[in-house]
């Protein structure tokens, strides 16, 4: 059917097609709507789902964890201070094997008091063991909470995975949706470690080094074969329905000089800068980075970067600028811009190319030479 | 692409209006973005939201600094936001007001939405709804077409007389 929506909307519409046996959550701002919706859902019939209203971040998680070992698809929702609220559980879901899908709708962290997007939130939870998609409209935010359960629970994978969208930006605005018809494209939960009552069996027990060095190992080489499963699925995703995805979406690259690297709205909003950027006669391309774990490996050798971190690691640099160096060797124009909702146009972005000095950093609005 | 800026009260159906008139131009066959910018305000603060319209996929996210058209649903506002900022030059101005608006130039039409919503009790939480009513005048600018908005609003809201009062809008607003 075709709509329009919010983010929000789409991710609640996107969930009631899964079919999760339990819903546990908290309510935060911006991702309110998403739990609303959901309940609505669920009182209305539409959704034969357990909905969990908790009194934490920390419950919603914990919730999820037990239902999810109990053998139950399970889906939560949160942002910013919530999703560090349930920290310690987040942990545990990765580590326990169990694939939950969370969205959380990238906000700032206080203090000062902010709600807007910002994506250090997700980025806080980057060693946790989670899978991490950003996503770039209200049609990708649909399509990849749908393809999160799938690749969450191949069994190749059994780790769970988050999918970002940007607080209001994405969450908020109003765009168009097709939903689609799922059929079998989900098959049925089935965990091969639930819990049998019929044969019990210790969960989460006291574990040695040599045991538990094992399992980090077990979810680095999930994480691993998880890029193929993603590859299948996105490919099975596009044929089925006929919207491709990548681990990137590459804009104008294929001749460009100079690439600027982006994810969530601000990537979406790069594409019509190098649009002005191309009239000038600048070779431009944008490649806005959609899986953040597992990282992907990119396209970027003899041409400049310019990467937008909309995140900070205090003390160290942007996340994606550092990453994409480590990654590539290549050192980036590091535009640190967008931090807690600042407004970036796409004049702005085509003027971190224009201006642009690779091997620098540059706070937008702080630094000199903008 | 036609880009709309909308200036309203908290709780006056700004962010609503935004919505239904992406639907419309949605229903025209149009792409179609509506996007509130929300700040700490709460009730009765001016807030402001913002619509795109294009025969192409809509990339910006960005807020609208140079609009085509300026909406003033309280022209209350008018004492302390300057709505009238970024406005293009051949840019319209519609403002829910049953007279002339002083400081408004030519370009500046009104329509007594208030008194359509209060003529149709379309009153809500003693405010009455604006978001409605001015979809009909957005139709007679030809923004999106009466037709789209008239199924816009139906499909968000199941009270006929919200379509009522956008006919009436339409037949009020002076071309």
């Amino acid at each position: 059917m075709l709509t329009i929506a919010t983010g929000n909307k789409a991710v609640a519409a996107a969930v009631k097609a899964a079919k999760p046996g339990v819903v546990a959550a908290y309510p935060i701002t911006p991702q309110t709507e998403i739990v609303e919706q959901i309940a609505d859902y669920v009182t209305s019939g539409d959704l034969a789902s357990r909905y969990i209203p908790v009194e934490s971040e920390h419950s919603a998680m914990a919730a999820c964890i037990g239902a999810s070992v109990g053998g139950v698809r399970t889906f939560t929702a949160t942002s910013s201070h919530g999703l560090l609220y349930m920290h310690e559980m987040v942990h545990w879901a990765a580590g326990a094997r169990l694939p939950i899908v969370m969205a959380n709708v990238n906000r700032a962290l206080g203090p000062g008091w902010n709600t807007w997007a910002e994506h250090t939130d997700a980025f806080s939870q980057r060693d946790t063991g989670w899978l991490q998609v950003f996503v770039g409209t209200v049609q990708e935010a649909y399509d990849a909470t749908l393809m999160a359960f799938r690749i969450a629970e191949d069994e190749r994978v059994l780790l769970p995975v988050m999918v970002n969208l940007d607080g209001f930006a994405l969450s908020h605005i109003t765009q168009a949706l097709e939903t689609v018809e799922i059929g079998d494209f989900l098959p049925p939960f089935r965990l091969p470690h639930a819990i049998d009552t019929e044969n019990p069996r210790g969960y989460g027990p006291m574990t040695g080094p040599a045991d538990y060095f094992r399992f980090r190992w077990d979810i680095e080489r999930s994480m691993r074969d998880a890029r193929d499963v993603i590859a299948e699925v996105e490919r099975e995703f596009a044929g089925r329905f006929g919207r491709a995805y990548g681990p990137t979406e590459d804009y104008r690259c294929e001749d460009a000089e100079v690439i600027v690297v982006a994810m969530g709205s601000l990537g979406k909003e790069a594409e019509v800068a190098i649009d002005h950027l191309r009239d000038e006669g600048v070779k431009a391309g944008s490649m806005r980075l959609r899986w953040f774990r597992p990282f992907p490996d990119l396209d970027l050798a003899g041409r400049e970067v310019v990467v937008i971190d909309r995140d900070y690691s205090f003390g160290f640099g942007g996340v994606v600028a550092h990453s994409i160096r480590s990654k590539t060797g290549i050192e980036p124009y590091s535009v640190i811009a967008g931090l807690g909702g600042q407004e970036v146009t796409y004049n702005d972005i085509a003027d971190f190319v224009r201006n642009r000095h690779p091997g620098e950093e540059m706070w937008f609005g702080v630094s000199d030479h903008v | 692409m036609y880009e709309i800026r909308i200036h309203s009260r908290g709780g006056q159906g700004g962010v609503t209006a935004a919505k239904l008139l992406a639907l419309a131009a949605f229903r025209d066959g149009k792409y179609a973005t509506a996007c509130p910018f929300y700040g700490a305000e709460r009730r009765g603060a001016p807030v402001v939201s913002f619509v795109r319209i294009d025969d192409e996929p809509i990339k910006v996210y960005s807020q609208i600094h140079e609009p085509d058209l300026v909406i003033v649903l309280d022209t209350s506002i008018m004492d302390v936001v300057d709505v009238l900022d970024g406005l293009k030059a051949d840019g319209a101005v519609l403002l829910n007001s049953a007279h002339p608006v002083a400081g408004c130039n030519g370009t500046c039409r009104h329509v007594d939405l208030t008194g359509i919503a209060l003529a149709e009790n379309l009153v809500v939480a003693g405010s009455p709804i604006l978001n409605t009513p001015v979809l009909g005048a957005l139709a007679k600018m030809g923004i999106v077409t009466l037709p789209s908005a008239e199924q816009a609003i139906r499909e968000m809201f199941s009270d006929e007389r919200n379509v009522k009062a956008a006919k009436a809008a339409y037949e009020e607003l002076k071309i």
